[in-house]
């Protein structure tokens, strides 16, 4: 095992399948020269040369379009948005073409495409380059969405989504490329999409929350511990196919449930978490479940009112004081 | 020219006629309610499909549009499996799955015909990018309509072609109209192939009615890709005979003079072609149209007789590989 930040465990992973497989190439705007606009991509360029780390002009349609005709012909293309954001421009590609492909083709054709970049609630950058862009892909059958929320996670899912057959949506988070942890030194170290970690174990509560939520309620229930409740926090890691298993089991050893999400809560990922769970465990749950969501407004520049967008650690805890006090 | 054999020439006509042939039964079919959804018929264009994709190698790659019969059927596609796609049943291409607008023919090089417009022209980028990262000397073409040729995307499918000289053909067939609006009211331009120069790219502008004016054009700019020479722009001035989608005919809607489409059928390829054909003594077109109506008669009974998608196979191929043990729910 060894200690790194997020960015160099995805750097790493990169790398690291690069090297076994001479398909993968990565393509995006500023992955080459500037090493990515969050460095991810740093000296990729310098090992594996301008063939297999392209620069691209900015048009995310257009290379992800690209990617999508690249996987036809059998490469592996890792594309990098340098915000998620700007997979919007791209959504035509990836959910018309890359998502329906293989099905609408009869089983032809399948697009081993993974579509990379930064989204989530970043650090003031004001509501075009901060909000929750899984919602944007999620819905699509024929994705697979991963949101990794650990060094290690981005590794190990990161590695699991280049070696995959089908086009994954891999959304990182700008606030946790500096956050370090052990990730292990296996170049052979994957996680399999669509499995859920539980990231402490508790009795009274299960909470759901990924990327900085889940820091956020992991600090929440340390807090609440020392009150003498036992919080159980599972993080699904990928949102599509979700591991609603390890959720359910989970709610049926806490009897109670509380879902938390950074994004718009209408229509989001946590009504959909809520409602298998519902659905799964109904006779299991000893109060209604909970949801924690951000607010339904776009994500405001200013720091105080940005503060009041996602859900803060004091509402996080009241809804856990709710479920356990029903 | 004159380098072109007989057995070409003959080949064109077939090609051509098994096209315009495929789209009446098809309007007839549709008339009657055999083929669902919605066709578009590319009566009038056949020149252009067989112009270009004679020019290609089995292994060279197309991507095609929502008026995409003549396209697949020129690159090689099998009028069996087109029927049965379009009338929705097992045996199609998709079987079953994608109809009119997604035909797709993994072994042919057709990556799909797309019904969003403009759409194809980066997957072509895509595919030339991959044949020369592997060290390969395909050639990928991208059909397109005159209306595409305003989409964002395309005009970045051009770029990126023109900046890494990617082998890649644009093929422009200039039809006069995106359904009713005119190209002569979306764009400024008198020819729309003097868009590519601004791209960095040699843009040519030939007669979409004239096969061998097609050919010619296309052999050109197939050869300078495959040379290393980097993407064309092939602007096909041509015609569609029909309305915009089989039923329109019925909404009694008119954008086009008869006179103008009198006009363009008198140069029919299908008339006109066969007509030349005939004058050279290179063959007699009734023994092609006799082969051709033997093979679009065994399309649609094949079509007719073939299954419909079973319903328990409904959700089978949604991704290319399965994890045991998951959950179905969420997918």
């Amino acid at each position: 095992m060894a200690v790194m930040t997020y960015r160099e465990a995805l750097n790493l992973a990169l790398r690291e399948e690069m090297r076994r497989d001479p398909r993968v190439f990565v393509m995006g705007e500023e992955v080459g020269l500037y090493e990515g606009a969050y460095r991810v991509t740093q000296g990729l360029l310098k090992e594996f040369g301008e063939k297999r780390v392209v620069d691209t002009p900015i048009c995310e349609s257009g290379f992800t379009g690209v990617g999508v005709g690249a996987a036809m012909l059998g490469l592996r293309p890792v594309l990098e948005m340098m915000t998620f954001n700007f997979a919007i421009l791209a959504l035509d590609q990836i959910v018309n073409t890359a998502a329906k492909m293989l099905y609408m083709s009869g089983g032809q054709y399948n697009i081993p495409l993974v579509v990379r970049g930064p989204g989530g609630p970043a650090a003031q950058l004001a509501a075009q380059h901060s909000q929750s862009m899984e919602t944007y892909f999620y819905h699509v059958p024929g994705l697979k969405v991963v949101r990794p929320s650990t060094p290690a996670d981005a590794k190990g899912l990161l590695k699991s989504a280049i070696r995959d057959e089908n086009p994954v949506i891999f959304i990182e988070s700008e606030t946790l490329y500096a956050v370090k942890g052990e990730v292990p030194d296996d170049p052979d170290f994957t996680i399999p999409l669509g499995q859920a970690i539980v990231r402490r174990e508790g009795t009274d509560v299960t909470v759901v929350a990924y990327m900085g939520m889940m820091y956020r309620a992991m600090e929440v229930a340390e807090e609440l511990a020392r009150e003498g409740m036992s919080v159980e926090i599972v993080d699904p890691r990928t949102l599509r196919p979700m591991d609603t298993q390890t959720i359910v089991s989970s709610v049926r050893k806490t009897h109670r449930a509380v879902v938390i999400e950074a994004g718009a809560g209408f229509a989001g990922m946590g009504s959909e978490i809520l409602s298998f769970i519902t659905e799964q465990a109904f006779d299991d749950l000893d109060a209604p479940v909970e949801r924690v969501t951000g607010e339904n407004a776009p994500m405001p520049y200013a720091r105080n009112l940005e503060l009041l967008k996602t859900p803060s650690k004091a509402k996080i805890a009241a809804a856990i004081r709710k479920v356990c006090n029903a | 020219m004159g380098e072109l054999t007989q057995d070409q020439f003959v080949g064109f006509y077939r090609t051509m006629r098994t096209i315009r042939r495929f789209e009446q039964r098809v309007v007839e079919l549709v008339n009657r309610n055999d083929i669902p959804g919605a066709a578009h018929e590319y009566v009038g264009e056949e020149a252009v499909a067989t112009g270009v994709c004679h020019a290609l190698r089995p292994d060279d790659v197309i991507t095609s549009t929502h008026r995409g019969h003549g396209h697949i059927l020129a690159k090689g596609g099998d009028p069996r499996r087109m029927m049965a796609e379009l009338m929705g049943k097992s045996t199609g291409y998709n079987r079953g799955r994608g109809g009119s607008m997604h035909i797709a023919d993994l072994e042919l090089g057709i990556f799909g015909a797309n019904g969003i417009v403009g759409a194809g022209a980066p997957i072509a980028c895509g595919a030339a990018m991959a044949a020369k990262l592997k060290g390969r000397d395909g050639v990928a073409v991208s059909f397109f309509g005159d209306g595409a040729t305003n989409q964002g995307v395309l005009l970045e499918a051009l770029n990126l072609a023109a900046i890494w000289k990617l082998p890649v053909v644009f093929v422009c067939e200039n039809n006069g109209y995106a359904i009713s609006a005119s190209i002569r009211e979306m764009s400024p331009l008198q020819r729309l192939a003097d868009r590519a120069p601004a791209f960095g790219m040699p843009g040519d502008s030939v007669d979409g009615m004239d096969v061998l004016a097609v050919h010619e054009g296309a052999s050109r700019v197939v050869a300078r890709a495959r040379a290393g020479g980097g993407p064309s722009f092939l602007e096909c001035l041509t015609y569609r005979f029909v309305g915009h989608f089989t039923a329109e005919k019925a909404l009694g809607i008119k954008y086009r003079s008869d006179e103008e489409i009198e006009e363009w059928r008198q140069r029919d390829p299908l008339v006109t072609y066969p007509a030349w054909l005939r004058e050279r003594g290179i063959c007699d077109p009734a023994r092609v149209d006799a082969e051709v109506e033997a093979v679009l008669e065994e399309a649609v009974a094949f079509a007719r007789q073939s299954p419909l998608p079973a319903p328990e196979e409904a959700l089978d191929g949604m991704y290319a590989t399965t994890y045991p043990g998951l959950p179905a729910r969420g997918w």
